[in-house]
Parts: structure tokens; sequence; C-alpha cells
């Protein structure tokens, strides 16, 4: 029976019950206003849902019905005996009907008419008193010319307060009213709670009688056992409803769309009875309805369209549950046209998602995953139906909420198939318990990408970069938390092994050290106080098999707390940054390290070193509290790479030299290390000064110093006018890289030459910013960008004759001549190898110049 | 105000007590005897084991466990600034319910239920410490010392956890 039916029944019956009761304490009081009003809604309640459920027979005796009372209730109608067993008698055949529709599922057929007439007579106005007329006199309803069928029941003659007998059905399985019932989902809760209490009390009993040898308690324990194990069934069973449920609305919804869209398709659902978690259930209905849109909207063609392909003209979305490995699958198919990764590439290339180049290799499996993404539709109109922008990625965060996840499959000409995965309950989740300064803590085991163990050997692979611990785990710089310290707990003694629990929080990635992992356990997930709800550390708590009360962590609260990935922030925002594989890749660098005393080593870009000198200590000189030297028939001011280097204690002392060509500074080592060429991600953070960011190099922790902080310690007049200044004074411009380390770079060598700086993170805000009205005399762009990378940048700017005047010099990691040859065509006007910086100097020069002798 | 000493009667007399009296369970914190309406307290427990909660406000003392609900529970020691219990000395958990959340004050003592008579119960002292007068809903006095009425909803407003 359909459920929407079942649920019909349940709730009519209980409500014709009170129907009754009320109806005959109206006979003794027939002013009761509230009364009437709740006869009144009653009857209404079940007229409306006749309606919505095409009960044609019901609905005519409701509505009669419905009207006599409506007029009683507005008092236009007084009370009378002979009102109310009119009233009764259709109340009566009501029952009849739907005792009919309960074992048949289908309204039994029948006439009403002499119920209907009966009542009828009121609302032309009151009948006068007819003594003759018995006080519940109905007249059966003779069943019309033999249409009836035969096992239809009608309303017995004279019977108003006595239902019909129900010893005479044709079978004697009990009424729905009396097999079904509705309980409050908090009592269910209760009792889900009260058997977890059970099961863990029986658990002790256990242990304790299997402690004594030849216990009297033990069968009557295993019993306990037996029974407690059902029950705990038997209560969760409550909870659970089926899928199908959620599945009502969808046939008419398809119904509709086939009409607005002048489509034919057929909606087949199987798996309806699959069971599971009513909180669940209500979770996946909005992203259900979307998809079956979706499919109706986009994935089925039209009639004609199918046609031409060698389909049949009706299209058949299918909808299937089943369960598989403690989940629940759902699937919702279509035959239509399916998704074409083409399309889907060149829109995301279009959005900036990802670069072409990287597209073009994806495997299309992966690009059709980019439908899931925010504001990603490829249906090329905008329908009342779907595809306004909210679609796919709303299902996608739905689903996830819920602890799911979504996938699609598609072939073209084909169809298409997305694939729900959500767990049976939200209520219990699998989680790592683990130990740490004398607490247990439970981590749910969907935000743990994997364990490390670190013994005594392993922990040489911690390196400590400014204060922050990282862990190389194959050559990435993993960010360290502390739990112990982190909760503030006592801290566990150094020399233990302990294990790095590796915890994935939306992009960002980072290793929780705690003493001890136990094991994976099924939780029940309870919520924590009031008082405490304010830790964002912690997701909740729960209770282990031995009555313990622990916390579950919360991994994106921790990473908030402990700031890790916090200098990525900017970058997260950055959507395509990932998928455009910049991730892990870096810049390519050439990059010279050295020794400052400090546990990382320190590097510096080799394109801005002059010089690497050693001078004789002695040759040193102290004066008004700075160190020189004489150097080229100058003075070379000093400044110490970090303030635990004393200057001239080595001898002789390792100088690095910076030099804008005027003034030069030295920069003092303990140590010159090596020179490295490589391509290095450079995690920029905001550390103690001095220092850009840490990057793995070769393998160690290395720290990338801020040459920009020494030369401000070393000479203020640096950033003075430099000769040849005034020429270029005023001369704005525009600075587009996404690479905060190139930008802060870069930025303080060309203040220092007289230009005026502004700086966007991307072409897509470099155009922003030219639109706005900004004027820029030169844009120095970087090419890999996100978003709006640097050759689509140079054409658009070209192609507004507004920006005519705008000199655009390209600088990036590569420089093969085909890449400088597109480059060139994009609208470049230079094209250099990023940091070669007196190049980049010269280039800028050469420009304002060139623009000056044209002027 | 002696006649109002009257109207304290101990439970064993409360047949005699007339309609307006209160039952307050009283309990012991530190050297205070204080008192909260017997309607609000679901029960009383000894020996608890309570899980810590890293990082929470101090008077909140950690988790227990009562029959598969989870009770948060308050020192009313540190909730009323008096000096911190000798580690061996044991609590006593008196559970109480506000807004369906459950509680456990952590007291030394509980003693016993007592009736109040409505006029029994006094304003509080103005002298009172501000972080005793926030909570106390009135002063009964008793043979040998007093008795402190306290809002149980008062008592779990803390002001780090707002």
């Amino acid at each position: 029976m359909d459920d929407l039916l079942r649920d019909f029944l349940t709730e009519s019956n209980e409500n014709l019950a009170r129907l009754d009761r009320e109806i005959v304490a109206l006979e003794r009081t027939p002013d009761d206003r509230e009364l009437l009003a709740s006869i009144f809604r009653t009857i209404h309640t079940i007229k409306g849902t006749c309606g919505f459920l095409n009960l044609t027979r019901l609905e005519g005796v409701a509505h009669a019905a419905e009207s006599v009372l409506g007029l009683l209730r507005d008092g236009t109608l007084t009370v009378r005996p002979d009102t109310i067993s009119d009233v009764l008698a259709a109340v009566d055949t009501i029952k009849t009907i739907l005792e009919g529709l309960e074992r048949t599922s289908e309204e039994p057929a029948g006439d009403d008419s002499a119920v209907v007439a009966r009542l009828e007579r009121w609302l032309a106005g009151a009948p006068a008193e007819d003594a003759t007329a018995p006080a519940h006199a109905v007249a059966a309803p003779e069943p019309t010319r033999g249409t009836a069928a035969r096992d239809v029941e009608v309303a017995p003659a004279g019977g108003g307060e006595e239902a019909p007998d129900g010893g005479e059905r044709p079978d004697s399985k009990p009424s729905i009213a009396d097999s079904s019932l509705r309980v409050n989902v908090t009592i269910l809760d209760r009792l889900m709670n009260m058997v977890g209490e059970l099961v863990l009390t029986r658990n002790q009993l256990i242990q304790l009688s299997l402690a004594e040898e030849d216990s009297v308690y033990l069968a009557p324990v295993q019993h306990l056992n037996r029974v407690t194990t059902d029950l705990q069934e038997a209560v969760m069973k409550t909870r659970m409803q089926a899928v199908g449920g959620a599945w009502g609305k969808l046939p008419r919804l398809v119904r509709d769309l086939c009409q607005a869209n002048g489509k034919r398709i057929e909606l087949e659902m199987r798996g309806a009875e699959t069971e599971l978690d009513r909180q669940i259930l209500q979770a996946i209905q909005d992203p259900l309805t979307h998809m079956i849109r979706n499919s109706a909207d986009h994935g089925i063609e039209s009639p004609e369209e199918r046609r031409r392909a060698g389909k049949p003209e009706r299209g058949t979305i299918t909808l299937n549950a089943y369960h598989e490995g403690g989940h629940v699958i759902l699937e919702v198919g279509d035959d239509g046209a399916g998704i074409d990764p083409a399309k889907i590439r060149q829109k995301a290339v279009e959005r900036g998602l990802v670069k072409a180049e990287a597209a073009a290799v994806m495997p299309d499996a992966q690009v059709l995953r980019f439908i899931f993404e925010p504001g990603f539709s490829t249906a090329a109109r905008i329908t009342n139906v779907s595809g306004r922008g909210v679609g796919m990625d709303v299902v996608r965060s739905n689903i996830e909420r819920i602890g799911g996840t979504v996938d699609v499959t598609s072939r073209v000409g084909t169809g298409s198939t997305v694939r729900i995965k959500i767990p049976l309950t939200l209520a219990i989740i699998s989680a790592l318990v683990v130990g740490t300064g004398g607490e247990s803590f439970a981590i749910p085991q969907i935000g743990v990408v994997e364990l490390v163990r670190v013994t005594e050997e392993a922990r040489q692979h911690i390196e400590s970069v400014h204060g922050s611990q990282f862990y190389r785990l194959r050559d990435t710089l993993l960010p360290l938390v502390q739990l112990d310290r982190m909760l503030e707990l006592e801290e566990a003694p150094h020399s233990t092994d302990y294990s790095i629990v590796v915890c994935q929080v939306g992009e960002v990635r980072f290793g929780l050290v705690v003493s001890e992992v136990f094991d994976t356990q099924e939780i029940v997930v309870k919520p924590i106080g009031r008082l405490v709800k304010h830790l964002s550390v912690y997701a909740g708590c729960t209770i282990l098999g031995d009555g313990r009360v622990i916390m579950i962590l919360d991994a994106a609260g921790i990473a908030a707390c402990a700031k890790v990935g916090a200098a990525d922030e900017g970058r997260a925002g950055q959507a395509g940054d990932s998928v455009a594989g910049h991730e892990g890749e870096g810049e390519r660098l050439s990059l010279l390290l050295f020794d400052t005393g400090q546990p990382a080593l320190q590097a510096v870009p080799l394109s801005l070193v002059s010089r690497l000198e050693e001078f004789p200590a002695a040759k040193i000189e102290f004066a008004d509290g700075r160190s020189l030297v004489q150097y080229r028939g100058a003075l070379l001011p000093l400044v110490p790479a970090d303030h635990g280097i004393t200057i001239a204690q080595r001898d002789p002392q390792p100088v690095i030299v910076f030099s804008d060509g005027r003034h030069s500074m030295g920069l003092v080592v303990n140590e010159i290390r090596d020179i490295v060429e490589d391509r290095i991600r450079i995690e920029t953070s905001a550390g103690r000064p001095g220092i850009l960011g840490a990057a793995v190099i070769n393998g160690r922790a290395t720290e990338v110093v801020d040459i920009h902080h020494f030369l401000k310690l070393a000479l203020n007049e640096w950033f003075e006018a430099a000769p040849g200044a005034d020429a270029r004074r005023g001369k704005r411009v525009l600075v587009v890289d996404d690479s905060p380390f190139f930008l802060n770079l870069l930025t303080p060598i060309l203040r220092a030459s007289g230009y005026e700086i502004a700086t966007s993170d991307n072409g897509r805000s470099a155009l922003e910013r030219l639109e706005r009205g900004e004027e820029f005399d030169i844009v120095l762009s970087d090419i890999d960008m996100p978003q709006v990378d640097g050759l689509e940048l140079a054409r658009r700017i070209r192609q507004n004759p507004a920006w005519e005047r705008v000199k655009l010099i390209a600088l990036t990691g590569r420089s093969s001549p085909s890449e400088r040859q597109r480059g060139l065509a994009a609208g470049y006007s230079r094209y250099l190898v990023k940091l070669d910086r007196d190049a980049v100097l010269a280039a800028l020069a050469e420009v304002t110049m060139g623009e000056e002798v044209a002027a | 105000m002696i006649a109002n000493v009257s109207d304290v009667v101990p439970r064993a007399g409360a047949r005699a007590s007339r309609q307006t009296d209160t039952e307050y369970v009283t309990f012991r914190v530190g050297a205070q005897w204080l008192g909260i309406p017997v309607l609000m307290v679901q029960e009383v427990l000894a020996g608890q084991r309570i899980t810590r909660v890293p990082l929470a406000p101090p008077e909140v003392s950690g988790f227990l466990n009562l029959r598969g609900r989870i009770v948060t529970a308050v020192d009313l020691r540190v909730r009323l600034q008096l000096p911190v219990r000798a580690e061996d000395s044991g609590t006593v958990s008196v559970v109480v319910r506000d807004e369906e959340e459950l509680f456990s004050f952590l007291v030394d003592e509980v003693g016993d239920v007592m009736a109040v008579g409505a006029q029994a119960l006094e304003p509080p002292p103005a002298t009172l410490d501000a972080r005793w007068k926030q909570c106390c809903d009135g002063i009964v006095r008793r043979d040998k010392d007093l008795l402190v009425v306290v809002s149980a909803r008062e008592m779990l407003h803390l002001e780090q956890a707002s």
C-alpha cells in the first residue's frame, strides 16, 4: 500500500474516533462553539486530504457534512438531534469507505446520494421538525443498480451510534489504526539511551559471571545477553524509515516537469523499502528533488531529439536505493544525453577553475566532478525548473554534511548516473580513540587520512621552523599540532614514542600529535552541554563501552585554533588553485642556502644576490653602533642575519652582498652552504620578522629570508630616491602575481627605484582595478595564475582601446621560445624570466623611456 | 523577625506546613549551607566518575554519565570562589534539570530537605559579596546558621561560557 494512503488512514482513524465522541458530546451541549469548530476542522481535514488522494466518494460525503457543520458553526443552523444524526450517518459512511480503502487500497464503489441528500436539505434551510423521521434514521444507501462491488459495506440503517460490525470482515487482519502508533521521537531517543545503558550493564554482568567458575548466573546471564541484543536491534529499528517516504512527491514532480518541458519521462523507483535513519531521510529529501529535476531538465532530451538519436521517445529516470556495507546507496540515473566532458572542460577553464593545459590532460571522470562546483551549470539556457546556478554544488554540500559522498558517471548519448553514498544513521559514527596527557579522545574517522608512528629514529623527520614544528612526510611539510599542549593538558615526557594522526580539513592537512592510538570504534554522538558548547575543538562527546564519557574532537576546530593553514587562507579562496595543479608544484627557483645558527637552514633567491664575500675579521670596523667594511672603495654596512650571530666572530667572516648598483649591504651569516635550483613551494607564514616563509628544500625545512627587512635595517637610503628616479617618479606599475612571495619580493625593489606600485594576486582582480578606472603605465604580470591567467589578461587589456597606452611586461618562470612567442602574441612587449632583478629594472626603464621618446 | 523562625520546620513536621511552604534540598559547600527548590532536583549521586573537559571554564569539572545521559558537572566551590577542596575529600552530585539539560552541582555534603514558609525567606543582605548576590534568592535563618537559598539557573550562568 502507498505510504501516503497508509498515513492518511492512520490519521483519519484517529480523527474519526475523536469525532464520534465529540459529536455525541455536541448533542448534549449544542452551544459549545469550540466543540463545533473542532468537529468542523476534523471533517475539513479529511475532505482536504481526499481531494489530494483523488478519493471522490469520500470527498463527496465529507464535503456535504462539512457544509452542514459550517452552518452550525456559524450559527445559521441550530443544533438539533436530527441534524446530529445526519452528520453521524455521514461519519459512518466515511468509516465504511475507509475500511474498504484499507482492505483493497481502493475506494469501494457505492452510492452515497441518500446520505448526501439528507445533509443537503439542511443547507436549504432547516426542515420542519419531523416527529416521524426517526431521530437517527438514515435510509441505508442502496447500492445503485448492482454496480457496487460485493464487498462494499454500507452504512447500516439506524446505526448512528453503532459502528459497522468489524467481525464481518473477510479477513481478520487488524486494521492499520490498531497496528501502528504515533510515538514522539524524544521517547524513541530516550529508549535508545536506556538500551545503551542496559547493554553496558549486561557487559559487566557477563564479565562477572565469566570470572566465576560454574556460576549459577551463567545461564540466565546468557539469556539476558540474547534478549538485550534483540532489544537493541528492535529499538534501533524504531528510528528507521523506508527511503520511499522521501519519494512520495517525486512522481508528481516528474509529471509537472514533463508538462513544462514537453518531454516524456518515466520515473522508475526501486528499493523504496530500504530503511535508513529518519534524520538522514530528512537530509536527503532536497538533494534528491534537485537531482531528479536535473535529470528531467538537463538529462533527458526532447522527444524529437530522442527519436533522431534512435532512442524511444519516452525517457526513463531510475531511482534506486539499496544497502551496501553499512551504507545506503541512492542512484539517480537517466537514459538521456549524458554529460559531455568537453563542454565541462571548456566551462571549467572559462570559470577559471582549471587551466586549459591541466584540463586537457585531466581524466574524464575527474572533469565530470566539476559539476559539483558552486555556480557550475552547463545548461545553455535558464529554465524555470532548474539551472539557476544553484545546483549540484548544493546537492554535494548537503550530502557531505551528513557524512556522505556523491559521484557522477556519464556516457555521452547514453545517460548519466549520480550515485550518493550515505551512512545508515547520523547518530553512530566511526571514530579513532586516542590518548594523550592522561585523557582519551575520539576523532571522527572521516577526517583522518593516515597514522604515523614516530619512534626514536623517525624523530629526525621533525623539523622546527621558527617555533612551529613540522613533520617531513614524503617531501611535504606537515604542520604538527601537539594535542596535549593545545588542550593545556599535562605534557607527555619527550623520551617516549608517539603518534601523528594526519587530519585533513578541506585543503588543509595537519598532524595531531598524541601519545597513544587505541582503536577504532563505532560511537554514538551526543551533544555537549551549553556550558562548553563554545569550545570549537569539540564535535560532541560519547560514552564508551565501559561507561566512560570521552570528548569527540573536531578536526576543523582544532585546525582553526592552532591556526594551521592560516597562511594559506588567501590561497584557499581561489578555488582553482589546487585544481590547477599548483599544489606541491611551486615555482622553479634558484636559492642560496646558508646557516645562521637557527635549527633550520635559511635561503634567499640567488637573483637578488650580488656577490658572496669573505672578509678577514680584522678588516671589519665598528662605528656608531654599526658594523662596516671597506669594500670596492666604499663602506659596506653589515647586518647579522640572526640576532645570535656576532659579527667578526668568524675569521674570515662570510657575507652575502646585496646591491642595487649604488647602495650595497652585507648580510652576515655563519656559513654559506649551497645553491639549489628546483621547483619550490614556499608556504608563507607570519613568523618572526625577516622570514618570508618556509619550504622543503632537499628534504629539509628551510626558511626563506625577507631581504627587504635587512635592507631596511642596513640602509634607509636604499629606499630614498635613486638617480633617475625623477624620470620614473609617478609611473604607476601594477604587479600581478598569485604568489605573495614574489609580490613581497618585487614590490620594495621597484618602489626603491621610484615607481608607484600596486599589486593584484590574479588576472581577474587586475582587470577589475583597470575597469574601476585606476590608471597604470605598466602592467607587470605573471603568466601562470588562477582565474584569469597572464595571457588572457594581456589579450583583454589589448582589446580595450582605453588601455592602449598601458605597457605590458610578462614575468614568468618558464621561457621556452614557443612560450615567449605566445606571450608576445598575447600583447606583451617584454617577456622576462622571473627574479632576474636587473633585467626587470632595465626593462621597466626602457619601457618608460621609450614612452617618453614616443611622446 | 524572631516570630518567623517558627515558619522554618524540618521535614518531619512537614505535615503541619502551610501551603505556601517551599521545600528545599539543602547541601553544604565549604562551610556554607545552601538550598535549592526540591522540584529542580532530579537526584543525588555519590562517587561518579567525571571526565575532564579540557579548556572548559574552571567551574566546569567535566561530564558524567547518568544512565546514558550526559550531565555537565559544575563545582560549586569554584563557582562561589571558595577554597579548593582537598583532593581526598569526596563530593556529592546534586543533579538538576534546567532547560531540558542535566547539570550536576558538586557539593561537599547533602543535608535534609527543608520546608520553608514564604515569610521566612528574607532578602539577601546588601553587603553580600557580588558573586554570591547574583545567585542568591534569599536567606533563611536557622537555629544555628543561615541557609542561603540559591537560584540554580544563576549558578549555571558562567561568564566564560556565554
